[in-house]
């Protein structure tokens, strides 16, 4: 277990700048979740760290040891790829043993073994570890890909997306094993998603990753609650955040930067009289979305200047507005951003 | 999953009559081609005269003449000479003996079969092992003019490689090289190398750039991943291109003529002239052509599981 800083990292491909000055600090044991649409930089993140890529400018430390010009060898990490993470040629025993059995580590196949089988039971793979790697479900592969990882206790382990290719129960079970492995084993992990549930139920620190830039690093918590722009803030939260012009919401008493308004849908409240005094807005019902354990009303929002804007609020059962009805809104919360959607703290 | 439109027609399983008719087709076509062949190994097994009798025979009482010509030289005695010995021992001896002739040694044949033997396989291997490595470079390597380069590889192949015979054999002259098998060796890799080189990047670029990172950052250096990693995922690839190189280099004739005639000469250019008395022995010529036949036969089916997955050019993945 080692701490990772980047500093300074910048990488362009031809003219596109992959990512542009990164600045992450990772202490040792933390799980860090890089999240972000595609094309924001986290596999180059990744493959940066792991030095399969060199950056144009910056260092990547490990545990105080700057290894930007170290090969991916000597680096002491362990990357594990969205797909093909398995060497097909191989079976499950000998992918688990590849790592251990490199010329650098020098282990007899007798340690091979032993941390072989430790792994494989860990991972419940003991009765596959005959069957040749192109022989396992999806589910099983990633699952060895990951032995494949945890096998040899590296400094840093770097995960691109391993889950996303899995399907929905498989991807909450192995999720759920990996918090449990890294809890056990205290492992430094970067872990990159684009799946916000991911992110919030794993990392211990969230860093947001946009055009190649890291817009915001926090907890779960602070990113969630205290976004730092509205691409933040629309990347966490399900349903997305409603987003509105500040026309749309005109009593609320704001100061004038204040160009866009986000109101979460948990952070409304719809009052049945259209006509309460104290309401911020009034709004018509288009439809309610049942799910388990509550109901999102869709809402159209109708502002000064006869523009509607579309507007979800998250209501317990029992509410009992219905379509076409004019209901008040009173916004408990809200966070409000400027004209470059820079969040305005007042 | 057993419902549905069972009872309908599939559109992509063929019907019993288009199947019927495919397999007519094809085993018409394997008539065709396999016609030659069959008369081919006929004729080896023909005395002279029944090799050039009109019209040809079909039924014949077969005879190992054409093989024993292949492998002896003979040379004609008196039959007082000939009496005078003691009884024959072997089967070749007492074919000679009944045309008034007697083994004088071992014909040619051996020494030129195996020359096609190292050349064929040494420039194969050679083609092959030059080839991965430039395909590899190819396919993963910013290589400054990469695409000029690639076409500069193919256009050696552009023309008839014997197009530039002349060149080659005042070249050949002056190296030494002439009538040598590094000679031939080198020639057919240097034809050979540009098919290997376009064939194999394309099976290289089919496998994931993933599986040789994963192997770097699990420890190896690019080397020991390409060695551990790439090839045996190349396996397929390789075969398919060794086949291919190795058919040439075996079949090539032209070349084998005009820079070998005598040390390093090839089975080629040597089977087609065994000539026996008054003109072409023709059992010994079509006997020394299935035998040619047989390494080839032996290293393709010996591969011919690679070979068939290798022929789709990587379509067929994981």
């Amino acid at each position: 277990m080692a701490d990772l800083d980047i500093v300074g990292v910048s990488k362009k491909f031809g003219h596109t700048a992959a990512v542009s000055d990164l600045n992450i600090n990772i202490a040792s044991g933390e799980f860090v979740v890089i999240l972000g649409p595609s094309g924001a930089g986290k596999t180059t993140t990744l493959r940066l760290v792991a030095g399969l890529e060199s950056p144009d400018t910056g260092q990547v430390l490990i545990d105080g040891r700057d290894v930007t010009r170290t090969a991916p060898a000597l680096r002491d990490v362990t990357f594990v790829f969205q797909q093909y993470s398995l060497y097909p040629h191989l079976n499950v025993y000998d992918n688990l043993a590849f790592p251990l059995r490199s010329p650098l580590r020098k282990n007899s196949e007798d340690m091979v073994k032993t941390r072989v089988l430790e792994v494989a039971r860990m991972l419940r793979m003991e009765d596959k570890l005959q069957s040749p790697a192109t022989k396992l479900s999806g589910g099983q592969m990633q699952r060895v890909a990951i032995g494949r990882a945890l096998v040899r206790n590296p400094a840093v382990y770097l995960m691109d997306e391993p889950l996303s290719s899995l399907d929905a129960k498989l991807r909450n079970d192995l999720r759920l094993e990996l918090k449990r492995i890294q809890q056990d084993t205290n492992a430094t992990m970067l872990y990159v998603t684009h799946d916000q549930v991911e992110a919030l139920t794993l990392a211990t620190r969230i860093g947001v990753l946009d055009h190649g830039q890291l817009v915001q690093l926090g907890t779960p918590k602070q990113v969630y609650q205290d976004p730092s722009s509205v691409s933040v803030a629309s990347r966490l939260g399900s349903p997305r955040i409603n987003l509105l012009p500040r026309e749309a919401l005109p009593r609320l008493d704001l100061p004038d930067v204040v160009k866009t308004i986000g109101v979460r849908a948990e952070h409304m409240q719809i009052q049945l009289d259209a006509t309460l005094a104290s309401a911020h807005a009034v709004a018509r019902v288009a439809r309610i979305e049942r799910l388990s354990d509550q109901f999102l009303v869709h809402l159209r929002l109708r502002d000064l200047g006869g523009r509607e804007h579309a507007l979800i609020v998250s209501a317990h059962p029992g509410h009992l507005a219905q379509p076409g009805q004019d209901v008040a809104i009173q916004i408990l919360q809200s966070l409000s951003f400027d004209a470059r959607d820079q969040r305005v703290r007042h | 999953m057993s419902q549905g439109i069972s009872t309908a027609h599939s559109v992509v399983e063929p019907t019993s009559g288009t199947r019927w008719f495919a397999g007519v087709v094809v085993a018409l076509y394997a008539l065709v081609t396999i016609i030659p062949l069959a008369w081919i190994i006929m004729t080896g097994f023909k005395t002279p005269a029944d090799a050039i009798s009109y019209p040809p025979k079909v039924v014949f009482s077969p005879s190992v003449e054409g093989y024993c010509n292949l492998f002896t030289t003979r040379s004609r005695q008196t039959p007082e000479y000939i009496a005078s010995l003691p009884p024959a021992n072997g089967t070749c001896e007492q074919i000679a003996r009944e045309q008034k002739m007697v083994v004088a040694g071992p014909s040619n044949f051996v020494p030129r079969f195996t020359n096609s033997l190292i050349i064929a396989f040494g420039s194969t291997l050679l083609s092959v092992g030059f080839g991965v490595m430039a395909a590899y470079a190819f396919s993963r390597f910013k290589v400054p003019l990469k695409d000029d380069l690639l076409f500069f590889i193919l256009s050696t192949r552009m023309m008839p490689p014997i197009a530039v015979a002349i060149p080659i054999y005042l070249m050949y002259r002056e190296l030494g090289l002439s009538d040598t098998r590094l000679g031939m060796i080198l020639l057919y890799s240097a034809v050979n190398v540009s098919l290997a080189v376009w064939l194999l990047k394309g099976f290289i670029d089919e496998i994931p750039r993933e599986y040789e990172e994963a192997a770097m950052v699990d420890g190896y250096t690019r080397l020991q991943a390409f060695r551990k990693v790439v090839l045996p995922q190349a396996t397929t690839g390789i075969v398919a291109t060794a086949i291919f190189c190795l058919i040439f280099a075996w079949n090539e004739y032209a070349f084998a003529v005009l820079l070998t005639s005598g040390e390093a000469q090839t089975a080629p250019p040597f089977i087609p002239i065994i000539i026996g008395e008054g003109g072409m022995d023709w059992p010994a010529v079509a006997a020394g052509t299935t035998l040619f036949l047989v390494p080839i036969l032996i290293f393709t089916v010996l591969l011919r599981k690679h070979l068939l997955r290798g022929i789709t050019f990587g379509a067929v993945r994981k």
